[in-house]
């Protein structure tokens, strides 16, 4: 069954007043199970608010997002995805093993289920021995892989991400992306990732979404290729710089367009 | 910040040597200058004088400060209690925050006289009434205001991270506002504790029973005992300071993750 269904999408702010914003118009897009799809473009072109929509965070204006069938508000309630953000969203008053407890709780998991589910979690993430810590006395890396644990927590088969290593310094962050593939892989989930750098969508994708501002739109969709078996060695692939190239000039498309119709893009 | 190497002793004597020392240097001094030019008590009475009136009149400042205390502490819970209420009730009732707020705010302003006199026409001269009533609004402010901005002001990740579980108002209220207030509220009991001590003894300046530490310091010092009334006043510091500290041990019970300790790493 296809994951994600969508449909001419459209997603208008303030609609009729003078600060109406055309957030999303006629998005189309198809996920498959095992997917990665990341959403990349400059700031105001929508990603946020298009994961935002798939989550029945925010309704459209529009148009459908069918998650697995379902309604995406259905698939809310069932909980068949789970959310990661720029923060990691911690509650401070929670120890680590609690945090990635939260969602089981809110399902009606009994405590014993929950703890196991947890520690399972933890092995995932290889941060066992931080369970009973406190979420400050982790690193801003540390809270992001519990943050993606408690995400993936009800074993859902769907991770929606807003730019979840944005705060992260650079060797932090590609330890993640390689991280992400690996428990990605091991769970079996289709990712939607949003992201504002290029060589970040290229290595984790395997479909790269590009997307305009003014108004927020799909402009083309780059089939990564590079296969599954993503390691070190593939940042230093030709293939890699090929299409990282690739999304670079389609982004660049988008720039002088802009620029041509003298919209000033800062 | 300390290393992690230092022991739990270590680090309290750290904390706790500046504060001593300057105490030390200021009664020092305050001794030094009242001996030095020779000061007539009425016009200030030296540390060690003050210190022989509170041991000698120890029993009566002890009856004194349980009078103001016991006064402070039931004005201290009734507000307590009454500010986390309606700071729920203002969360749950968002037009009632229009009208709640204002009214709070302006029942604030009236100074302390004016309430404790009211209250002493409603009830029997010899009534403690009118004083814990007192106490009650000062603190009950104090509380709303903060308790209702820790329900409110819960970080956007964590309602959006509710809103994808699909958890209920209750269930968001239970997991992330009300444990979001929980510093907000030890943060108000710091400013209230002291604060409840202090309105009970200004309460007293304006009639009724003549037992508690503010009538006994008017009343010692109109009498001309002015060391009598430093041994009083020198009490009440005591009786603040046991207020202080007393809410300051009940947070650090209630948050055994420490959350407030997060500020200072």
């Amino acid at each position: 069954m296809t994951t994600l269904s969508i449909r001419s999408l459209k997603k208008v702010f303030n609609p009729g007043k003078a600060n109406q914003v055309d957030a999303l118009v006629d998005v189309d897009l198809t996920v498959e199970p095992g997917d990665f799809v990341s959403l990349i473009g400059p700031s105001g072109c929508g990603k946020s608010t298009l994961l935002r929509l798939l989550a029945d965070l925010i309704q459209p204006t529009s148009g459908t997002v069918m998650m697995n069938g379902k309604s995406a508000h259905q698939a809310r309630i069932d909980q068949d995805y789970g959310m990661a953000f720029q923060q990691a969203g911690l509650f401070d008053w929670r120890s680590v093993a609690e945090n990635i407890e939260l969602p089981l709780e809110l399902k009606g998991w009994d405590k014993a289920k929950r703890r196991d589910r947890a520690h399972e979690m933890l092995e995932l993430v290889k941060l066992r021995e931080f369970a009973d810590h406190r979420p400050w006395e982790l690193s801003g890396g540390m809270q992001q892989r519990v943050a993606i644990a408690r995400a993936l927590a009800s074993h859902p088969q769907v991770l929606l991400m807003d730019e979840p290593f944005g705060a992260l310094d650079e060797m932090t962050r590609e330890h993640m992306q390689a991280e992400l593939l690996r428990i990605c892989r091991a769970a079996q989930t289709t990712v939607v990732f949003v992201t504002h750098s290029i060589p970040e969508a290229v290595y984790l994708s395997s479909r790269v979404v590009v997307m305009s501002p003014r108004p927020g739109r799909i402009t083309q969709i780059i089939d990564v290729g590079l296969g599954d078996a993503r390691t070190d060695e593939t940042r230093d692939d030709a293939a890699f710089y090929t299409k990282i190239t690739e999304v670079r000039e389609a982004l660049r498309g988008i720039e002088s367009t802009l620029a041509a119709r003298g919209v000033d893009n800062r | 910040m300390s290393t992690a190497t230092d022991s739990r002793g270590e680090r309290l004597v750290r904390a706790a040597a500046p504060p001593v020392v300057a105490l030390v240097l200021f009664l020092s001094l305050w001794e030094a200058v009242v001996k030095g030019f020779g000061l007539k008590p009425y016009f200030l009475t030296a540390p060690s004088t003050i210190w022989g009136e509170f041991t000698k009149n120890f029993g009566r400042i002890w009856a004194a400060c349980r009078v103001s205390g016991t006064n402070a502490l039931i004005g201290l819970l009734c507000g307590t209690v009454l500010g986390i209420a309606v700071a729920f009730v203002v969360r749950r009732f968002r037009k009632l925050d229009e009208i709640i707020t204002p009214l709070a705010i302006s029942l604030n302003a009236i100074p302390i006289f004016v309430l404790v006199t009211v209250f002493s026409n409603m009830f029997a001269t010899t009534s403690d009434v009118p004083r814990r009533l007192t106490v009650t609004l000062g603190v009950f402010f104090v509380v709303l205001v903060n308790v209702a901005k820790g329900l409110t002001q819960v970080s956007a990740t964590h309602l959006e991270l509710m809103r994808s579980y699909a958890a209920s108002e209750t269930e968001i209220m239970r997991k992330v506002r009300i444990p979001n207030a929980v510093p907000y509220l030890f943060t108000a009991l710091k400013v209230a504790a002291p604060l409840a001590v202090i309105t009970a003894f200004v309460s007293e300046y304006f009639g009724g029973n003549q037992n508690g530490l503010g009538s006994k310091i008017t009343g010692s010092l109109s009498s001309s005992k002015n060391a009598v009334a430093w041994a009083y006043v020198f009490g009440a510091c005591l009786l603040g300071l046991a207020f202080y500290l007393i809410s300051i041990v009940v947070e650090t019970v209630a948050t055994p993750g420490g959350v407030s300790k997060r500020d200072r790493s």
